[in-house]
């Protein structure tokens, strides 16, 4: 029997899909578990385009929800990663098309398939929030350092607890060291003091999540990304291994990152 | 501390400004303070404090509030104003 987590926050635009590609995909390709990735945001899907696979949607949940096609004809496997697979969510739908009790019945059955069911939440606390979290074991919240996102994140914990959901965890995502640094930006602590709830980690603000988003690829597998790195051990923290939060000092290249620099090949991501 | 401001250096971070921005912020969402949840505390306000004294229950004021904790702090605070009429006797407690 696998677990079910939803991905949440509240707040648009704070990398919730990003972070439900990347922890599913890592799973799938470090953990060596069946992992499957579930776009909640129906009307507004994008984890299809994040993770590359927008051309090969058959079938959607909704189509699924309501009995259109088996559940194994709407799942699209991910040809790169071993394990990995994707069901869509519907683009002209709304998120009054499936009920929490669908969805509920949907993540029992992927659960006895899966090891993994990594479920993108839409933005909002409204209808389609209840439909993501209503099959969920365990919730993970995404945030930024800003006033609004956190203050949202503060609602989702309040409401993810009168749900039932027993210390969801906190991911802090684009955080920018060198603006903590100056005092311009909210720190690691800063951020857990004020919601009070356990760090499961901290990914830096990286352009090569715009780039990977660009082409398709998750960062995580990606040896050369900060980001990436930050979502390995995130994965390896999920599944059960204790890995230290990596250095957030913006580390100033070394002389042999330059010299590398110099003949072309890339820095190492430390 | 002004002048520093002339030379175009703030003397709080802005980081410090948005935590304490979000606490307060945060101390209101949580607490949510609905005319009923403000009734629910009165009415046991008064049961409560009726096995000690006699008070005025229309007289009984209760409200979410600021108050200064310090220099350009304020705390969120509920204040209640219990106007009493007899204290009962206290000799046996």
């Amino acid at each position: 029997m696998g677990e079910v987590i939803v991905i949440t926050s509240g707040k648009g635009g704070v990398g919730k899909t990003t972070t439900t590609a990347n922890l599913g995909t890592g799973l799938a390709l470090y953990g060596n578990k069946k992992v499957v990735l579930v776009d909640a945001d129906i009307g507004l899907r994008n984890l299809d385009v994040v993770m590359g696979l927008e051309n090969r949607i058959v079938y959607d949940l909704v189509d699924v929800a309501y009995g259109v096609c088996r559940l194994k004809q709407a799942l699209i496997k991910d040809k790169r990663f071993e394990n990995l697979y994707l069901l869509p969510a519907a683009q002209t739908k709304d998120k009054t098309a499936v009920t929490p009790e669908q969805m509920k019945k949907l993540c029992e059955d992927l659960k006895k398939d899966f090891d993994y069911v990594i479920i993108d939440c839409p933005a909002g606390i409204e209808q389609g929030f209840k439909n993501a979290i209503a099959g969920a074991d365990k919730a993970l919240i995404v945030t930024t350092p800003e006033v609004s996102a956190v203050r949202d994140a503060d609602r989702i914990v309040g409401l993810l607890e009168a749900a039932g959901f027993e210390e969801p965890k906190l991911i802090i995502n684009r955080i920018r060291p060198d603006m903590v640094k100056r005092g311009d930006m909210m720190d690691i602590d800063d951020m857990i003091d004020i919601l009070a709830i356990d760090l499961l980690g901290v990914v830096p603000e990286d352009e090569k999540i715009v780039i990977s988003t660009n082409r398709g690829e998750p960062a995580v597998a990606d040896e050369n990304s900060r980001a990436g790195k930050a979502y390995r051990n995130m994965v390896n923290r999920l599944l059960g291994h204790d890995v230290p939060l990596m250095p957030l000092e913006n580390v100033e290249p070394s002389f042999f990152d330059k010299l590398r620099m110099f003949f072309g090949m890339k820095a190492r991501a430390r | 501390m002004d002048f520093l401001k002339i030379f175009g250096r703030e003397s709080v971070s802005s980081k410090d400004i948005a935590k304490e921005r979000l606490r307060l912020i945060l101390i209101h969402d949580r607490a949510n303070v609905s005319p009923k949840f403000l009734e629910m505390i009165k009415s046991q306000l008064i049961d409560m404090i009726s096995n000690y004294m006699e008070i005025d229950e229309e007289g009984l004021e209760l409200k979410m509030t600021r108050i200064d904790k310090e220099e350009n702090v304020t705390v969120p605070a509920l204040v209640a104003n219990i106007p009493i009429k007899k204290v009962k006797h206290l000799a046996k407690i």
